[in-house]
């Protein structure tokens, strides 16, 4: 059976052209790049190369950029070191709707004694500016809003956040993790000190990430010992992931175009049909400032493992804020702090696309999805052909 | 993803009897959609007083769809004395086992058929007076005992993993640890023979050197028998546990229950350093 892929925001393909710029870097060039040998030199210039090319996708100075082991490393050294270069300050503004590299972290802080403001979302999961802009005071010592969110794809007004928290003194983190790639993303052009990367969302391998950290910025590293990334991380470098991550975010650069046309497209013919076809059905999120490849759909009145599982028979893979499948027994607290109602977060679908679907692809998945939905409503006790979704809390 | 049994993938993929019987002798809802998931059964009687006919309509994941429809085919053809002794892991067996996260599916099962017979049994369902313990699921405290009762269950997760309470805030999860202290200590036979303080010593150590060292150097953690005082057993953290923030959880919930368990129902534990 074909798999078709719609759950890039979980994880990507590595790219071919990834994959080939890697493998050499295990077996063939595998010396150590901080070795005075030319065998460990000449790997030590590919690791130059491929910052160059991390940050040429968002505008930074490669300087700037530090290589971690993954998107939640990135996040945990930002705020982590927000805190230890400003240890008088004990407030930390977010968001509920972080990502859990965000939202248990600072969950964890709060327990050790830091203040915390989580800023609340309206129902189409946007922040009101002026609640955030008031929620900021001389003790806080970082904020962090995510980018972009990684269940439904709304985007924040991260530039003009950071904007404020810098006419106060305070540091600025994101968590672009879902944004980069995805997004036009320009360091040149706003005023954020700190934002986390992962190799894995797009079309990098798994295990490496970046955190840019601006010129300037005050930083403390979280992981210590050898004098790598300038004594910012310390650790050997992960070479072959490295350049792997380079080369993707070359790609990504050149893709970045595709993903505001074709994916979007292809997104939306989706995303419209599934309405169009499927009663009761929503779209969860700001519809009009969203990444252009993620949808997330509700389906009022069914559980979203069951869909899952139905789709997976036709080796079509997504995923799901119900509870079922949120490892914990409570739906996607993203949705929560929307205030979806359960009727519709149970059944939420997050459907996000690539630069590797195709047409065919969605055609599929619209002809397969709407029997699914019929199916399961039949079993439902609560589904009445014809019947309103109501707002059962 | 779950590792579903072949045969909850086939009743989820093919569920049988789905619907609602015509002109029920016996019907039942539990659940909500604020929970997750939610079970509608109906059955209806022949002559004979076996249960002919039994549908469901399930809102849930696929394992609370297959429970469901392996709970109608169970009772066909049962007595309701039958029926009535259908525990919540009858339901788990015919499936071939649920992922330990999904017997509360078994147990919604259970709960729906009990309700289902008290129904044609024209017994009020006594729900509104009942003490409910976890706020966000709306479990009771009689459901609570019963899951404890009839699967041995030792620890809050295994509650929450049968009947989703303390699934949610995690406020209850004291009173859900004192509703299974107090189980289990019904369950002890009562007349213990009173151990010598050598014995008692003894045995303690057998037990934490069986029962509880190997689950804790899993995580990397150990435990160092210090002193035993009367009934309190004074231990220290080692490794893992000596830095982890949920050591004392473990020292109550896990090394303190099985002491009280296996050795001795009054022992306490407490953590010097």
């Amino acid at each position: 059976m074909k798999t078709i892929y719609l759950d890039n925001n979980a994880t990507t393909q590595v790219a071919p052209e990834v994959l080939e710029a890697m493998l050499p870097y295990f077996h063939e060039f595998y010396g150590n790049p901080s070795s005075m040998h030319a065998f460990g030199g000449q790997v030590a210039r590919r690791l130059r190369e491929a910052r160059a090319q991390v940050a040429a996708l968002i505008g930074a100075s490669p300087e700037e950029l530090i290589f971690t082991s993954c998107g939640t490393e990135s996040d945990n050294t930002a705020i982590r070191s927000a805190l230890t270069a400003y240890p008088f300050k004990r407030h930390i503004v977010t968001s509920r709707v972080e990502h859990p590299a965000i939202h248990a972290l600072v969950a964890c802080l709060a327990k050790e004694g830091y203040r915390l403001t989580e800023l609340p979302v309206d129902g189409q999961g946007r922040l009101n500016m002026e609640q955030y802009a008031r929620s900021l005071t001389p003790d806080t010592a970082i904020v962090s809003l995510m980018w972009a969110n990684n269940e439904t794809g709304v985007i924040f007004p991260v530039e003009e956040a950071a904007a404020l928290a810098q006419a106060r003194g305070i540091l600025f983190h994101t968590d672009a993790v879902q944004a980069v790639g995805k997004i036009p993303i320009d360091m040149r052009h706003n005023l954020i000190d700190l934002l986390s990367i992962s190799g894995h969302k797009l079309h990098g391998p798994k295990g490496i990430g970046a955190l840019y950290v601006r010129q300037g910025t005050k930083f403390s590293p979280f992981l210590i010992g050898g004098h790598q990334e300038k004594g910012r991380r310390a650790g050997t470098e992960n070479t072959p992931s490295i350049i792997g991550f380079g080369k993707a975010c070359e790609l990504a650069a050149r893709n970045l175009e595709k993903e505001n046309t074709t994916v979007k497209f292809l997104r939306d013919k989706l995303e419209n049909a599934l309405l169009a076809r499927i009663p009761l059905s929503q779209v969860n999120g700001d519809r009009l400032n969203r990444l252009p490849n993620t949808s997330n759909i509700s389906f009022a009145y069914v559980e979203g493992e069951a869909i899952l599982l139905m789709l997976n028979e036709f080796g079509i893979c997504a995923s799901s804020g119900s509870a079922c499948t949120s490892g914990s027994l409570q739906p996607s607290h993203v949705l929560r702090a929307m205030g979806v109602p359960f009727t519709m977060a149970h059944g939420s679908i997050r459907f996000s696309l690539s630069v590797y679907n195709t047409e065919a692809e969605i055609d599929f998945v619209i002809d397969k999805l709407p029997p699914i939905i019929a199916r399961l409503r039949v079993l439902s006790p609560y589904w009445q052909p014809g019947a309103e979704a109501g707002g059962a809390f | 993803m779950w590792e579903y049994s072949d045969k909850v993938k086939d009743h989820f993929l093919n569920p049988r009897n789905v619907g609602e019987v015509v002109n029920p002798d016996g019907e039942a809802l539990v659940g909500s959609l604020a929970c997750g998931d939610a079970l509608k059964l109906t059955f209806k009687l022949d002559e004979n007083h076996r249960i002919k006919e039994a549908r469901f309509k399930t809102f849930g994941c696929a394992s609370a769809i297959a429970a469901a429809s392996g709970l109608t085919e169970m009772i066909k053809g049962m007595t309701i004395e039958e029926a009535a002794k259908v525990t919540n892991q009858d339901i788990a067996d015919y499936l071939g086992g649920l992922p330990q996260e999904k017997l509360h599916c078994s147990v919604m099962g259970r709960e729906a058929l009990e309700k289902a017979i008290a129904n044609y049994q024209g017994i009020p369902t006594a729900a509104a007076e009942e003490k409910i313990i976890c706020e966000c699921f709306g479990v009771t405290e009689k459901e609570i005992e019963r899951v404890v009762r009839e699967n041995q269950l030792t620890t809050v997760e295994e509650v929450t993993n049968y009947t989703k309470a303390g699934g949610g805030c995690g406020n209850c999860h004291e009173a859900i640890a004192e509703i299974i202290d107090r189980v289990r200590a019904e369950a002890r036979p009562a007349a213990r023979p009173q151990l010598s303080n050598i014995q008692k010593i003894k045995l303690i150590e057998e037990t934490i050197d069986r029962e509880i060292r190997p689950s804790l150097k899993q995580d990397g953690g150990d435990i160092e028998l210090i002193d035993v005082i009367g009934n309190r057993v004074l231990v220290a953290t080692r490794g893992a546990c000596a830095v982890c923030q949920a050591s004392h959880l473990t020292l109550k919930q896990f090394v303190e229950a099985k002491l009280k368990e296996l050795v001795w129902p009054e022992l306490t534990v407490e953590e010097v350093s």
